[in-house]
């Protein structure tokens, strides 16, 4: 009876375990994002945020407007410090343009769809804007609304995307797969078949977060890398912490830790230090606490990233529409680097808080590194 | 005139009170030695008092609170307030370390204060009267913090959930913890036996209104319990930040882990029984049951169901065995 039900629940569970695979695990997809990772960049040398991939250009002669403009942004949100830093890439980067643009218009519809939705419908019906960047909240929920905004206005989408092909182009570094690629290669590059590696992810559900474990998930498969277990810390490091410290107290040996993003990576480590275990190989993120403890530990670990820069490269698209020349679309991928052991010394910077993230591109941006929260 | 009723003792023989959660303890001890026997190391039974350390703290503190019949909800807020607090205070910097430590409790006593004094004056039950603390607390922090882990700890502030000696003698090694632990245990030990708050506490907690007219500053005893309450979530905030650094939920659910433990030790609720044992082996019993589930390799959400329904039988069995004794 007791195996029946046993057996009945896994049978369920594995059930829906696939349907979830499905949604976000979609080869071709991650073939795309794989051949993407080593496609060569077009653009100028070293400034990646005005570089693209691919050759889809668009005309934009019809937005052209001379003169002082007024930009719009709707932001979904500033709900982490991600989002953080990206807000201070865009209003550094529209600093640098002060001749071009009047004004820069920001609204925060604070990580709801319904706000962001009005917002939009504000910005397009106050006739004040002549161009219209959205940071979509949700994909969905806002399609609507930026398909009555590109009626009125150039639209320029970037991060999360939206399901109509009207906005002028859609920035967007490689994407979720390219991430789960990067770290899942590294980490299967540096262990043995049968070795073992923690998965750490922050919350399950998410597609640009579900995208990048199941691209890992792929290659650790691949490469007969043994998933130990696949644990939601909620980004809390004390949560992360004892999650790691439990598997080690299982006396189970972890060869490596993947992570899906790297906020809690030096928690996880700790876990290790307290233990007197080794370091693990470890896949975190471009976080300064992360890498300023990959260096002084000389730590076997990379760096993947979901880079910051695109915020700036939302205002250079939307200054280039305004100006009528080509832009890369409908859709603008951005190259998306992964911190090494070579470039990682570039990439420390002591004045900045522990969750900066170093591949902002904005180290050479107005206001740096105060804007970011530095010191001087 | 009724006859007047048999008046429980004011305090518990000790031997009933160990009984309860020691034996709770051993149990779940044994058990996990089984599935991991390296747990019988004194390394790791060490590492599982370090880790323990912040909710038996709690628990402890709790206890006073539970003595005199009332609950303290508001401590893992505080435990949480005092995480944010010392990161954003102190910022990295080692040499704030010492002044913030100070602020930290004098935040606390002030969250104590005003818990004991709505309680004991305003006559508002405990368990509302510190859900509003709770969610005062939980907002400033959030407010304070802008809902996101900012500042730095710096490393003397972490040393205090993360420092272990090693090379101790018999006990192989020492986590600064356990002695923070230990420290806290004994003075709140004293607190109740060698001084004479705790049977104002237990009469307090058995009959109010006797123990008034007994001449107990009833008042005064409520508060106090708040403030030590209180100063334990601080200090479990200090160790929880210690160990893992800034988190903007470290305190989360432990206001209710602690008011299980003490009740799993046998101390009862709405007060008049228990003792210090109580909390200190009813919050052993409920962390080896939760690293237990942990080594037995079960998911998440099975470990939780499992975790509720154990502690509803063992707060059962408690309440169950208590009522049979009076």
């Amino acid at each position: 009876m007791k195996l029946k039900i046993i057996l009945a629940a896994s049978v369920a569970l594995a059930c829906t375990g696939e349907a979830l695979a499905q949604n976000f695990n979609d080869p071709a997809e991650f073939k795309k994002q794989r051949e993407q990772l080593s496609m060569k960049p077009q653009g100028p040398e070293g400034k990646p945020w005005a570089q693209h991939l691919g050759d889809g250009m668009v005309d934009t002669a019809k937005y052209k407007k001379d003169g002082p403009v007024t930009l719009c942004f709707s932001n979904a949100g500033v709900f982490n410090p991600w989002r953080v830093v990206g807000l201070n890439n865009l209003n550094a980067e529209a600093e640098l343009h002060k001749d071009r643009i009047k004004e820069l218009v920001v609204v925060d519809a604070e990580g709801k769809d319904e706000k962001q939705i009005s917002d939009i419908e504000a910005l397009v019906s106050g006739g004040r804007c002549d161009a219209l960047i959205v940071s979509p909240n949700t994909t969905a929920a806002l399609t609507p609304a930026v398909e009555a905004a590109c009626g009125k206005l150039p639209v320029i989408v970037f991060d999360r995307g939206v399901n109509t092909q009207c906005p002028v182009t859609y920035i967007h570094p490689v994407g979720g797969y390219g991430f789960g690629i990067t770290s899942g290669e590294f980490i299967a590059s540096k262990l043995a078949k049968g070795d073992n590696v923690l998965a750490l992810r922050i919350m399950p559900g998410v597609d640009v977060l579900e995208t990048r474990y199941s691209a890992a998930k792929t290659i650790f498969d691949e490469a007969g890398i043994n998933v130990i277990g696949s644990e939601f810390t909620g980004s809390d490091r004390a949560k992360t912490k004892s999650i790691v410290e439990d598997y080690i107290n299982r006396g189970e040996k972890i060869e490596a830790i993947w992570m899906d993003a790297g906020d809690t990576a030096t928690a996880a480590l700790e876990a290790f230090e307290d233990a007197g275990l080794p370091y693990p190989v470890i896949s975190g993120e471009d976080q300064q606490d992360f890498l300023r403890k990959w260096q002084s530990e000389k730590l076997t670990a990379v760096g993947p990233s979901y880079p910051t820069y695109q915020w700036r490269t939302a205002i250079i698209a939307a200054l280039d529409v305004l100006d009528g020349k080509q832009v890369p679309g409908p859709e603008w991928v951005l190259p998306q680097p992964a911190i090494t052991e070579d470039v990682l010394a570039e990439f420390v910077d002591e004045r900045m808080p522990p969750l900066h993230y170093s591949l902002c591109g904005c180290q050479e941006l107005p206001g740096y590194p105060e804007r970011w929260g530095g010191k001087k | 005139m009724t006859p007047i009723p048999q008046v429980a003792p004011l305090r518990p023989s000790p031997k009933l009170a160990l009984n309860a959660g020691l034996v709770i303890f051993v149990v779940l001890y044994a058990a996990i030695a089984v599935v991991q026997p390296n747990y019988l190391e004194p390394g790791l039974f060490m590492n599982f008092l370090r880790r323990a350390a912040p909710l038996l703290i709690l628990a402890c503190g709790q206890l006073y609170v539970i003595l005199t019949g009332g609950f303290d909800l508001s401590v893992g807020a505080v435990a949480t307030l005092a995480v944010l607090a010392a990161s954003i205070l102190i910022n990295g910097d080692p040499d704030a370390t010492w002044a913030v430590l100070g602020t930290l409790y004098l935040m606390g006593i002030a969250v104590g204060l005003v818990n004991g004094l709505v309680v004991a004056f305003l006559k508002v039950p405990s368990i509302i009267a510190t859900l509003g603390t709770m969610l005062l607390v939980n907002g400033l922090a959030l407010a304070w913090s802008g809902g996101a882990a900012r500042g730095d700890l710096p490393e003397n502030f972490r040393n205090f959930g993360r420092l272990v000696w090693r090379d101790v003698w018999l006990i192989g090694s020492l986590p600064l913890a356990v002695v923070v632990l230990c420290g806290f245990v004994a003075i709140a030990w004293w607190g109740l036996n060698g001084t004479v708050y705790g049977k104002r506490a237990l009469a307090v907690g058995d009959n109010p209104r006797a123990a008034e007219l007994a001449g107990t500053p009833v008042a005064a005893t409520r508060i106090i319990a708040f403030v030590v309450s209180s100063i334990s979530a601080v200090t479990t905030g200090i160790l929880l930040g210690g160990f893992s650094g800034v988190s903007v939920n470290a305190g989360e659910g432990l206001e209710l882990q602690a008011i299980a433990a003490c009740v799993v030790g046998g101390a009862q609720l709405l007060g008049g029984r228990g003792s210090i044992w109580s909390a200190v082996f009813g919050a052993l019993s409920l962390f080896a049951l939760f690293t237990l589930l942990n080594l037995m390799g079960l998911p998440q959400a099975l470990r939780d169901s499992i975790q509720g329904a154990i502690l509803i039988v063992a707060v059962g069995a408690t309440m169950w065995r208590n009522r049979r004794r009076i």
